[in-house]
């Protein structure tokens, strides 16, 4: 790979009379390749992490009600009870894990973990319908869990009054209000819609903030930056030639996921390509801003890489709305999410890539983010020192 | 060219105070030094590790600031001249510092690159050196051996043709032969007009330098042509062999008429208090009056201010 780079050099050296700061800074770049190339393990994994990442969101950490095992206590035996499980049993929301009649099979089977949720038919159930229009049934779910047993509940209930409805459907009922609700732009509820731009925020942020702020702390570490400053380079060409290379490695890593969530995660990208391309390569300079910032202020790679996880990417995955929404969030976690340049992030590719909304709507997002980025390369380049210690 | 006039300073130290602070504690690194370099020489830096060394090679090199006092270097202020100095010094930190994952060839042309000119324009000044590792040129720095990484490192320091080359500790960890090697390569450079700064903790390197100066904790204990150093010296110098080293060692010791002993190769060698001394020493050992060298003289320095 580097040969090929050594041709390039060769060629861009002899056809352009460059002068000589950029061939300078040129070379500069060059040399950072080299280390990024040679180094095929982290190579490896900044390439392959964004990957795995939209493999195991999109497969394995689904939030999705889908095939949940269920168990049902019916004690009817009457048709309607029958009809309702065969119901339930038909429905790709659940699967029946047992039915018995037998109430106390529910703690031992929430206790072993085999199911999350248990439906109880009463054995009154089919007469009470049939003589008093009404039947009653229980939902029990295992709540160690909130948030699963609020959504399984949910998902049961709207079954039920399903099977409801259709029971209803030979009687006339003098009043009736029928809610229809439309879920727009994810019609089918699907969570790789929020997670897709939450991934992307976090693998930009990590290739980009971690690894510039690792690769100019190394020089330091490693005594390089000792000859760099005793050599007539300007400060700014050094922490500028760190970043380019990974902004490259990061327009890769978009791509990489962006074809992932298309085409097997079946994500649209209802915006302009262009523009979801031009706002990432926004977010990947707010990000490399930050990760030579960082680098200016620290001098071993284990506290850069220290501070870039635990201040930046847990407040990434916390504050910017990918895994907990912010709108619920008390008033002071609120105000520090503004600060958090994923959370802008976030919004820009939600409303692009899945709203399809165009650059008047985001303006405002893009400004920050812009800002933002002036604000780190400034600090970065105000703070980097030109002389040891 | 007036940088060859041997009047001319290259490098003018004046009244440099350097201190860190650590927590609480105050070092003193350099303590009110003075010094001059005549553009063209070969001047060396000898003291024992945590003299100030390294601290001085980077006030030098404009990487840190004096805490006080001046430095000029090749006429150019290293506090506000920083610039334009830096391209026209080469310096070799006592640290391997080049790039372990780039290949010899591939860290010369970058270090060219960084002063703007190219490998091919200077190449007849590290010729010498280069043929020397120029077998290994596509190997990584990081699997050369020391003496290997030296004459890359100097490769690296001279490939912009600086007029003052820093070499902090070159010879440090590399075996005798390459020291020799280096020592006349230096040589050669200086031949070429560069003028040389070069520390070590090696006393035997000192008579090859046309002018040493002996740092110990911060302070400059003396500064002059190893010559002038050795001549300087006038105590009574005298070496003693028994069969007994170790034995011979402790009774000199508690000699009071002796002011400092200390093995030296296959004897002790004695510096006396007064020159004309009668001291007891037992039956078997030899004793004869010998002419010191540089070694001795700087022992003799550094004991009588530690």
């Amino acid at each position: 790979m580097y040969k090929v780079w050594m041709k390039f050099s060769f060629i861009w050296q002899e056809k352009q009379n460059v002068p000589n700061s950029m061939k300078q800074f040129y070379h500069f770049i060059v040399k950072e390749f080299y280390h990024i190339f040679r180094d095929r393990k982290t190579l490896f994994i900044l390439l392959g992490m964004p990957m795995v990442q939209i493999i195991i969101f999109g497969f394995a950490l689904t939030n999705e009600v889908k095939n949940t095992k269920i168990t049902i206590i019916n004690q009817s035996e009457g048709a309607s009870a029958a009809r309702l499980v065969q119901k339930i049993e038909s429905s790709r929301y659940f699967e029946l894990y047992s039915q018995s009649t037998d109430a106390a099979q529910i703690d031992r089977l929430f206790k072993k973990g085999a199911v999350k949720i248990a439906l109880v038919i009463p054995n009154d159930f089919d007469p009470s319908i049939v003589n008093q229009n009404k039947g009653q049934l229980q939902i029990i779910a295992d709540a160690t869990d909130p948030n699963v047993a609020t959504a399984l509940t949910n998902y049961l209930s709207v079954i039920v009054q399903d099977f409801q409805k259709e029971l209803n459907s030979n009687n006339t009922i003098p009043y009736k209000m029928d809610v229809e609700a439309r879920m727009m732009y994810n019609p089918q509820l699907k969570g790789a819609y929020n997670f897709v731009p939450g991934v992307m925020a976090m693998v930009l942020l990590l290739v980009c903030t971690m690894m510039t702020a690792l690769t100019v702390v190394r020089e330091k570490e490693l005594g390089n930056m000792e000859i760099l400053l005793a050599s007539p380079i300007n400060p700014i060409k050094i922490i500028l030639a760190k970043a380019v290379p990974y902004l490259l490695l990061s327009i890769i890593n978009i791509t990489t996921i962006l074809l992932l969530s298309y085409f097997v995660l079946d994500v649209p990208i209802n915006g302009n390509l262009f523009l979801l391309y031009a706002e990432s390569i926004l977010f990947i300079m707010v990000s490399l801003g930050l990760g030579l910032l960082i680098s200016a202020g620290t001098d071993s790679q284990q506290s850069a890489m220290f501070i870039s996880l635990v201040a930046m990417f847990l407040p990434t995955v916390m504050f910017s709305g990918f895994i907990f929404p912010i709108e619920n969030m008390p008033l002071p976690l609120r105000i520090i999410s503004n600060f958090i340049p994923a959370k802008w992030f976030f919004i820009i590719v939600k409303s692009v890539m899945i709203k399809g909304v165009g650059l008047k709507l985001i303006w405002k997002e893009t400004l920050i983010l812009t800002c933002m980025m002036l604000f780190f390369f400034g600090m970065a380049i105000k703070k980097f020192k030109i002389r040891l210690a | 060219m007036a940088k060859l006039n041997s009047n001319h300073k290259a490098i003018i130290v004046d009244k440099v105070v350097k201190s860190y602070v650590n927590g609480k504690k105050k070092t003193i690194a350099l303590d009110q030094i003075s010094f001059e370099v005549a553009a063209g020489s070969l001047f060396g830096l000898i003291g024992p590790d945590g003299a100030g060394k390294t601290s001085l090679f980077r006030i030098l090199t404009s990487l840190l600031l004096p805490d006080e006092g001046t430095v000029m270097v090749d006429g150019l202020n290293v506090q506000t001249e920083y610039k334009t100095l830096r391209q026209r010094i080469g310096y070799m930190p006592g640290k391997f510092s080049l790039y372990q994952d780039l290949t010899i060839q591939e860290n010369i042309e970058f270090f060219a690159s960084l002063f703007g000119t190219t490998f091919e324009e200077n190449y007849d000044l590290i010729k010498d050196l280069y043929i020397q590792i120029a077998p290994f040129k596509d190997r990584r720095a990081g699997k050369l051996s020391g003496g290997m990484k030296q004459k890359l490192a100097l490769c690296c320091a001279l490939i912009h043709r600086p007029t003052i080359l820093f070499l902090d500790e070159p010879t440090t960890g590399v075996d005798a032969v390459s020291r020799k090697e280096f020592w006349e390569m230096l040589q050669l450079l200086k031949a070429e007009g560069i003028t040389i700064v070069v520390s070590t903790p090696y006393m035997d390197e000192a008579t090859l330098c046309d002018q040493v100066a002996l740092i110990q904790e911060g302070k400059i204990l003396g500064i002059d042509t190893p010559e002038h150093i050795i001549e300087g010296f006038d105590k009574a110098i005298y070496a003693i062999k028994s069969p007994n080293m170790l034995q011979l060692l402790k009774l000199l010791e508690k000699d009071p008429a002796i002011e400092h002993v200390y093995p030296f190769g296959e004897f002790h060698h004695m510096v006396m208090k007064q020159k004309e001394v009668v001291i007891t020493i037992p039956e078997d050992a030899v004793m004869h009056k010998i002419r010191p060298n540089i070694e001795d003289v700087f022992i003799d320095l550094m004991r009588s201010h530690a």
